[in-house]
């Protein structure tokens, strides 16, 4: 995971190519590649956004985003996004200052607002199938279902993440590497509130104004 | 935008001797700047919900305008306070391929919608009833 290159059996490494290779930590280039994955994550959403720019207003016929977006339901969801943005946050704080309690704590209730954010988005995805307005209705509706979906099944992952590494956190205490992973999942989990900025904005809000 | 993180020690640009904790392109952001951060979100993401609810501006294009501008500056927020983006972590790298992104999101997104737009306009009639009853 640390060094890319140098697995040569005899470690004699060509002299050309170690200038800075040899002092490397472990986990030193994690950071760096996990911001490339994030990146290359953006470019899944940026397909699913464009795939809904192009579909959204193709409703064959059926519901469009004015009879069925709920926009209280978006800002309440919005709402518990961006308060579990901001104490995963004091997670990190904390993390940094050694205490592992207030890590703990913190990581709970950033889980807990995620579990709220997901279980907003079931309700209103069951409400939306149950009114026949589900992803087989309308290019709308699937790339609608898509998206938002997409980004509902990261914020289920990064709930999974959360609650093995406050297990890890739990039992091996803030050791370096946890606090890396701690680090790795903190971009993620920001990545997707800004993911979510879209959202809300080019599918709800602009759904709605259309 | 990165005063108050902390520095990350690369003295001569490629010093690696630094506790692994402040190699991250995750620069550690303190309270303040994670408050900064959260009161600013707040106060783009309420008036473009407002705006939208209560419909107080009739113009639904004036709207739509300033919705997606409060978003743009949302995504800088959120990218400089929660993401501790700048231009020296990693040596520059993050911020590189942060660029590269966005040049490549902005060509896919902007340019889906443009050949989309025009190849429903140019669909022979009787084609494409459903691509272009909903106009874009």
């Amino acid at each position: 995971m640390s060094t890319t290159t140098q697995t040569a059996p005899g470690t004699a490494a060509p002299s050309y190519y170690d200038l800075d290779e040899h002092e490397h930590p472990p986990g030193a280039s994690t950071m760096l590649g996990f911001w490339l994955y994030l990146m290359s994550d953006c470019l899944i959403f940026a397909m699913l956004f464009a795939a809904y720019g192009v579909y959204g207003g193709s409703y064959a016929g059926g519901p469009g985003p004015k009879e069925l977006f709920e926009l209280p339901l978006v800002a309440v969801n919005t709402t518990a996004l961006l308060l579990s943005s901001i104490t995963y946050g004091f997670a990190m704080i904390n993390a940094d200052e050694q205490n592992k309690a207030a890590t703990l704590r913190w990581l709970a209730i950033t889980g807990v607002f995620g579990a709220a954010f997901l279980s907003i988005e079931l309700y209103e995805f069951s409400n939306l199938i149950h009114e026949g307005a589900g992803p087989w209705r309308s290019a709308f509706l699937s790339s609608f279902f898509t998206l938002v979906g997409t980004h509902g099944l990261h914020v289920t992952f990064g709930i999974i993440w959360l609650v093995t590494l406050m297990v890890q956190v739990a039992r091996r205490g803030l050791e370096p590497a946890n606090l890396r992973r701690l680090q790795c999942l903190s971009l993620f989990w920001h990545f997707l509130d800004v993911i979510w900025i879209g959202v809300f904005t080019f599918v709800y809000l602009l759904g709605v104004l259309r | 935008m990165s005063a108050d993180t902390h520095g990350h020690g690369h003295d001569a640009g490629h010093g690696h001797h630094d506790a692994h904790d402040h190699h991250g392109g995750a620069a550690h952001g303190s309270r303040r700047e994670y408050w900064i951060g959260f009161i600013l979100s707040v106060l783009l993401t309420a008036p473009a919900f407002g705006l939208v609810m209560t419909g107080v501006i009739s113009d639904p294009r004036v709207t739509a305008g300033i919705v997606m501008a409060l978003a743009m500056v949302q995504i800088f927020v959120h990218m400089i306070y929660f993401l501790h983006m700048n231009t020296k972590s990693e040596n520059g790298w993050t911020m590189l391929a942060l660029i590269f992104t966005a040049i490549i999101v902005l060509i896919v997104i902007a340019g889906s919608l443009w050949v989309m737009y025009h190849m429903n306009l140019n669909m022979m009639p009787g084609m494409g009833g459903e691509m272009s009853s909903g106009g874009m």
